[in-house]
């Protein structure tokens, strides 16, 4: 409850300094919607050729690709900001103040900068999602709806945790700003179902970036693909990595030794 | 020329340097120029299995020939100065670039080659690995082998003119996200990125002929492919050089401009 209000708190702080640039939400309108257009135009050229892309029909894949801006939009709206900041602040030493607040030190470098105009690509998604269904009719019940929420949880989690061990290393060698990067570009990879790659490529996209359990999963919920043994390593590898992120991070704390002081 | 020649060796030894320093982030940068050709090369060969064997004028391993032709030729062509130029004008760095008694061109130019020289070896490696594992194969004529530098050269002349022209947006505004990913999403479907040209609808086709990206990009890949004439190789060339004498006078109206209106924050 006290964490709900802190977060209430640092919205309105982030909601306040983003006001004063309202301008950049038409930019990134713009630029969103050029980023969908993009995606739809090349689903329509490569569905011109086929019906099924291995064995996804061209709804089903529409709908992968409104779950790909939906968690790239969650990634941007939340994940990545505060992460990207807690960088900056190893780099220059200003993790002192925030480590000096009484509260989990965690839970403030997640919650300290939220990017509102990230949630133009969220509700784009959304809208993509909900043609696709609507286009899809009733093959979609109950049962998979709530597989497809409980997949998208745990791929969120499992992104997030994914992140924080990434930013978790700049304790150790500071400049890791480019490592962000490697998710970022295998994260294109995620607008395809992932079972179209080739081995070596769907194993790195499953276990060592997972892209696969961020977008494919879901998706698979979605569609009725999905099966127990992809629910279990999904679940599974949400709590290992979120108990595996958070003791990576305290271990990076212990290491912090303050660039200011 | 000789100046010329003495400007360039300096630079290529300061930058290579530089960017030898900067080697680990280089093959990160890596990660994406690989995996995106790779995505769409396993994309359309799928289709290209679906289709019973081929697509158009291609099939399955023409797929994979074209998408990692198309690798290497925008290892050979691709820019960052976009992101480079917007941060220099925002932070008012341009300035120091200014008290140089030389255009600031040459050493962008020399910054994007040395990289390139560092990441050329690892990334025709990776050609190779992948030409292997897709079976890919491609058998040029001779005289389209002749004509490949020259192509390649014009290639990345043209495009890195057009996108330093292009990266003096930033004089006027410092939100260039917007106008860059306009670039980006034409610079995917028209230069042959998204799909072969061939594949695309005629009016698409036409457009692409008409603007320069085609040549940027798509041009090198099919003349390397062996899928041009001699004759068509040569009005490619043509047009190659069409676009140079545009984008040269581009470069420069846009930067005279553009440095009037420069107000060097941070100075």
């Amino acid at each position: 409850m006290r964490y709900v209000r802190l977060f209430g708190a640092y919205l309105r702080a982030s909601l306040a300094a983003q006001a004063a640039y309202r301008i950049n939400f038409f930019f990134q309108l713009v630029e969103s919607l050029l980023n969908l257009g993009m995606s739809l135009a090349g689903l329509a050229i490569i569905f011109s050729f086929t019906s099924t892309l291995g064995g996804w029909r061209s709804d089903e894949v529409l709908g992968l690709v409104g779950i790909y801006f939906v968690v790239g939009g969650m990634i941007g709206l939340i994940i990545q900001p505060g992460l990207e900041d807690l960088i900056e602040a190893v780099r220059t030493g200003t993790l002192d103040f925030l480590l000096t607040k009484p509260e989990d030190a965690q839970v403030l470098v997640t919650m300290q900068r939220v990017e509102f105009w990230k949630l133009i690509d969220i509700l784009l998604g959304v809208g993509i999602l909900v043609t696709a269904l609507l286009r899809l009719g009733e093959r979609v019940g109950g049962g998979q709806a709530l597989a497809f929420i409980a997949m998208l949880v745990c791929g969120g989690l499992i992104v997030y945790s994914f992140w924080l061990i990434l930013a978790t290393l700049s304790f150790w060698f500071v400049r890791v700003e480019n490592i962000l990067v490697v998710f970022q570009s295998l994260y294109e990879a995620g607008r395809w179902p992932v079972s179209l790659y080739p081995g070596w490529l769907r194993y790195g996209l499953t276990f060592i970036v997972p892209v696969a359990f961020a977008t494919t999963v879901p998706a698979e919920a979605l569609t009725g693909r999905l099966d127990w043994p992809t629910v279990l390593l999904a679940v599974g590898l949400a709590a290992v990595l979120l108990v595996g992120s958070r003791l990576f991070w305290r271990a990076g704390l212990r290491h912090y030794s303050g660039a200011s002081a | 020329m000789t100046g010329f020649v003495r400007l360039y060796v300096q630079q290529f030894r300061t930058t290579l340097a530089t960017m030898f320093q900067y080697r680990a982030s280089l093959f990160i940068w890596m990660i994406g120029q690989v995996l995106e050709p790779v995505v769409y090369l396993v994309v359309w060969s799928t289709v290209s299995r679906n289709q019973g064997g081929s697509v158009g004028s291609f099939s399955t391993t023409e797929f994979a020939s074209y998408y990692i032709v198309l690798m290497l030729v925008n290892q050979v062509t691709y820019t960052w100065i976009m992101y480079e130029m917007e941060y220099r004008i925002r932070q008012g760095m341009l300035s120091i670039a200014l008290l140089k008694p030389v255009h600031p061109i040459h050493s962008d130019i020399a910054d994007n080659v040395s990289s390139k020289l560092i990441t050329l070896p690892v990334m025709l490696v990776i050609a190779a690995g992948l030409g292997l594992f897709f079976r890919a194969a491609i058998a040029p004529p001779l005289w389209a082998i002749l004509l490949v530098l020259p192509a390649l050269f014009l290639a990345f002349l043209v495009r890195f003119l057009l996108e330093w022209a292009l990266a003096q947006a930033a004089f006027w505004t410092t939100r260039v996200g917007a106008i860059n990913q306009l670039y980006f999403v034409l610079m995917l479907f028209l230069s042959g990125q998204i799909a072969p040209l061939a594949l695309l609808p005629g009016p698409v086709q036409a457009l692409a002929t008409a603007l320069p990206f085609r040549w940027l990009v798509g041009f090198p890949i099919e003349l390397i492919l062996g899928r041009l004439t001699l004759g068509e190789a040569l009005i490619g060339l043509g047009a190659q050089a069409g676009w140079l004498v545009a984008s040269l006078l581009l470069v420069r109206v846009i930067w005279r401009a553009g440095l009037r209106v420069y107000s060097a924050v941070g100075a």
